[in-house]
């Protein structure tokens, strides 16, 4: 599904990735783990496509394409979905105007007609009881007020919503109590697939008891360092960071 | 909505024959340029007026004569020169066109993005619409329902003629001849506009519209509105369109009056879309309009405005509060873009006791545009327990536009309650690519931004209208990112 080959990215003339190769295959869930200042929401903002990133070498080819010959919103539209670290308030635009905007302008943009309100209806109905969402919430303003939970809470609301096929969570965990984390999680888990998959940036190990990865993947000073199975990031958590610091030298 | 454009056509010419049948070079009947005592006297006497309209009118001229041109607004324009317009010209009844295919392509797909209905696209661009032989005629259905009730909605000459008592005793009575240098003139030389009058008690079961008023169709350059509700009336009136305007008069000074006696309400809407000039501000509309409404006892007015369009905007729709326990409203959108410049707002002036007011203005500035808010509230020393609630929000589109407040407030009184809240926001980048990373592309995501920013004004209009001028605010803002 995703095959990053040899990435180096950016801004201005500083270099944060120097060099990231990783494949995700349909139905795979990967860990990114790494201390602060690796890049690690760098890498999920060039997935993205936020434009102050430059990428100056490597590919990063999605079903076939290549996405950094792709806008933003093209991106959303072939299903890369970035959960934000910190969602923007946008003031007077509810959740649910929000959602029914992205959802028609991808259908739009497939070529489908916008989808029927009763259908939306039902969608949002859905979605919010499975990750225990007020109805109230939907009708506030987008991250306008919103403690951290709700707005990573919301974050995962509009990925269910959108069904993507290749989601990347950048520390969806921060901000969460053990509560929310778990509804979180169980969101993420029930829309697993074999034909989606995950991409899990995290500073802690906590998450990843719940949202399961296949691979772990270390990521320092712009590289993947180390990468292993679901164990390395217990060793993780154990060891912190330097050990690996101390093995590369 | 069709069906009421080509029944409005259809008597709309039946009555001109009629009105101007006497006439045989009706349509190339312009006045010569210039103004003096002989060109308002012939503008009073080609609208059949009585004498004492006449004399009115003159009045106003020797008072405009002695009044200089206001500088204090904070807007930037090439006066215009007033002995070179022509203060009257006999409306055509020739159509511009004789087929859609010859108006501007541009103008056509903003009709189209807008949602107008082709039949209207025709009206409003000046094209000859067939006229179908309808069954039954809605605006006569429409008139009918408002005489049975006595409401009187009719041009403002015709109500000068049919109910000179109504006319003498209000007009000028909120908004009189010298209140200002534009003031003046419009009552000098007014040959457009609307009367309307709610007896006792009545509500007005549609909201009225200029569009619907057979004869008056288009905008004049000097408009002269005059709305009278009588006691625990109410009536809703709407005035403009969202399709853009293209209009040679540069110059538009309007005047409207509201009066609402005790117990009543009037409900105001406004969507003005004149042209704005071209990208680089060449052309475009100078907009000068004094729009005032009284309230009596227990009386509400409530204002509320889209104003995208025009290159200069210099206007404040106001509120004397007068009886007790009256209120007044103001809710405002001002979109600049380009090279547009908006100096708009309110004034509220409490006189009687208990009135209270509020004031919603939301400014939106793009390109190298400047919009300022300018507003009053006043509380008179027997404003006993006068309140007042004013929220300017301000967004910005990049760097080159302005955005300026300039509240003024004055009490007299010690038990008022003012309350004054500015916000000032920008369109931020992270805003953006938040949107765009969920699909929504730049154009539709400052769209969504900015109705989200105006939702609050929108809200207030009727339906109808707050999702034409939803679509307005989106096509005013297009391509002032990017």
């Amino acid at each position: 599904m995703l095959d990053i080959q040899n990435l180096h990215a950016g801004v201005d003339d500083k270099n944060i990735l120097k060099g990231i190769s990783l494949k995700v295959n349909a139905g795979e869930i990967h860990a990114i783990m790494g201390p602060n200042g690796a890049g690690k929401s760098t890498f999920a903002s060039i997935l993205a496509g936020k434009e102050e990133f430059q990428v100056t070498q490597g590919t990063m080819m999605f079903e076939g394409e290549d996405l950094s010959e792709l806008s933003p919103e093209e991106r959303a539209h072939k299903g890369v979905f970035l959960s934000f670290q910190y969602p923007v308030e946008i003031p007077g635009v509810t959740v649910t105007n929000f959602i029914k905007t992205a959802i028609n302008q991808t259908r739009k943009a497939q070529g489908l007609e916008d989808m029927p309100a009763g259908e939306m209806l039902k969608q949002i109905k859905q979605v919010s009881e499975m990750l225990d969402i007020d109805r109230k919430f939907l009708s506030r303003s987008l991250n306008e007020g919103f403690s951290g939970g709700e707005k990573k809470r919301n974050e995962i609301f509009q990925m269910a919503m959108l069904a993507p096929k290749l989601a990347i969570l950048d520390e969806t965990d921060s901000g969460l109590d053990i509560d929310a984390l778990r509804i979180v999680a169980s969101g993420v888990n029930k829309l697993r697939s074999d034909q989606n998959a995950v991409i899990v940036i995290t500073h802690y190990q906590r998450l990843l008891d719940h949202i399961v990865p296949d691979f772990v993947h270390v990521l320092m000073d712009g590289k993947i360092v180390k990468s292993g199975t679901k164990e390395l990031a217990y060793e993780l958590e154990e060891k912190g960071y330097d050990w690996i610091k101390e093995a590369l030298k | 909505m069709g069906k009421f454009t080509e029944d409005d056509l259809k008597k709309d010419l039946e009555t001109k024959e009629y009105e101007y049948g006497f006439y045989t070079d009706i349509e190339s009947e312009t006045f010569p340029i210039g103004l003096d005592e002989s060109i308002v006297r012939a503008i009073s006497k080609k609208k059949e007026e009585p004498e004492w309209m006449t004399q009115w009118r003159l009045e106003a001229f020797k008072i405009w004569q002695s009044m200089t041109e206001p500088e204090w607004a904070n807007v930037h324009y090439q006066k215009p020169d007033f002995q070179n317009i022509s203060y009257y010209s006999a409306p055509s009844k020739k159509p511009k066109y004789d087929s859609i295919d010859q108006v501007d392509p541009e103008l056509l797909d903003t009709f189209r993005r807008l949602g107008i209905s082709l039949d209207e696209q025709k009206k409003l661009a000046g094209v000859a619409v067939d006229i179908v032989i309808d069954s039954v005629s809605v605006a006569t259905t429409f008139k009918d329902t408002l005489a049975k009730k006595g409401i009187i909605f009719c041009p403002i000459s015709e109500a000068i003629r049919e109910y000179p008592d109504l006319v003498k005793q209000y007009l000028g009575s909120v908004v009189p001849q010298k209140d200002n240098y534009y003031a003046a003139l419009n009552s000098a030389v007014f040959s457009d506009g609307s009367f309307c009058y709610i007896p006792k008690g009545v509500r007005c079961p549609m909201e009225l519209s200029t569009y619907f008023r057979i004869n008056q169709a288009g905008t004049g350059q000097f408009e002269r509105t005059l709305v009278i509700a009588d006691q625990d009336s109410y009536v809703s009136y709407l005035e403009g369109c969202t399709a853009p305007s293209r209009d040679e008069n540069q110059l538009h000074a309007a005047v409207v009056e509201l009066i609402a006696l005790d117990g009543a309400e009037i409900k105001y809407s406004t969507v003005q879309n004149w042209f704005p000039g071209d990208k680089n501000g060449k052309g475009g509309v100078y907009n000068f309009v004094t729009k005032r409404g009284l309230c009596e006892t227990r009386a509400k007015i409530s204002w509320t405005q889209v104003e995208t369009g025009s290159a200069v905007t210099w206007k404040y729709p106001s509120c004397i509060l007068k009886g007790d326990d009256s209120i007044g409203e103001f809710y405002s959108i001002a979109v600049t873009n380009n090279y547009q410049q908006a100096d708009t707002g309110t004034k509220m002036i409490h006189i009687g006791k208990n009135t209270r007011s509020t004031i919603i203005s939301k400014g939106i500035s793009a390109g190298h545009s400047q919009n300022s808010y300018r507003g009053l509230v006043k509380i008179h020393a027997r404003a006993q327990n006068a309140r007042n609630f004013s929220q300017c929000d301000s967004l910005l589109m990049g760097n080159l536009c302005g955005a300026h407040t300039f509240p003024y407030i004055e009490v007299e009184n010690k038990t008022a309650k003012i309350e004054h809240e500015a916000t000032t926001s920008k369109i931020g980048e992270d805003q953006i690519f938040y949107c765009n990373q969920r699909g929504i592309e730049t154009e539709k995501a400052i769209a969504l931004i900015v109705n989200g920013f105006s939702k609050e004004v929108l809200n207030k209009l009727p339906m109808e209208f707050a999702v034409e001028a939803q679509k307005l605010l989106e096509i005013s803002l297009e391509g002032s990112v990017g």
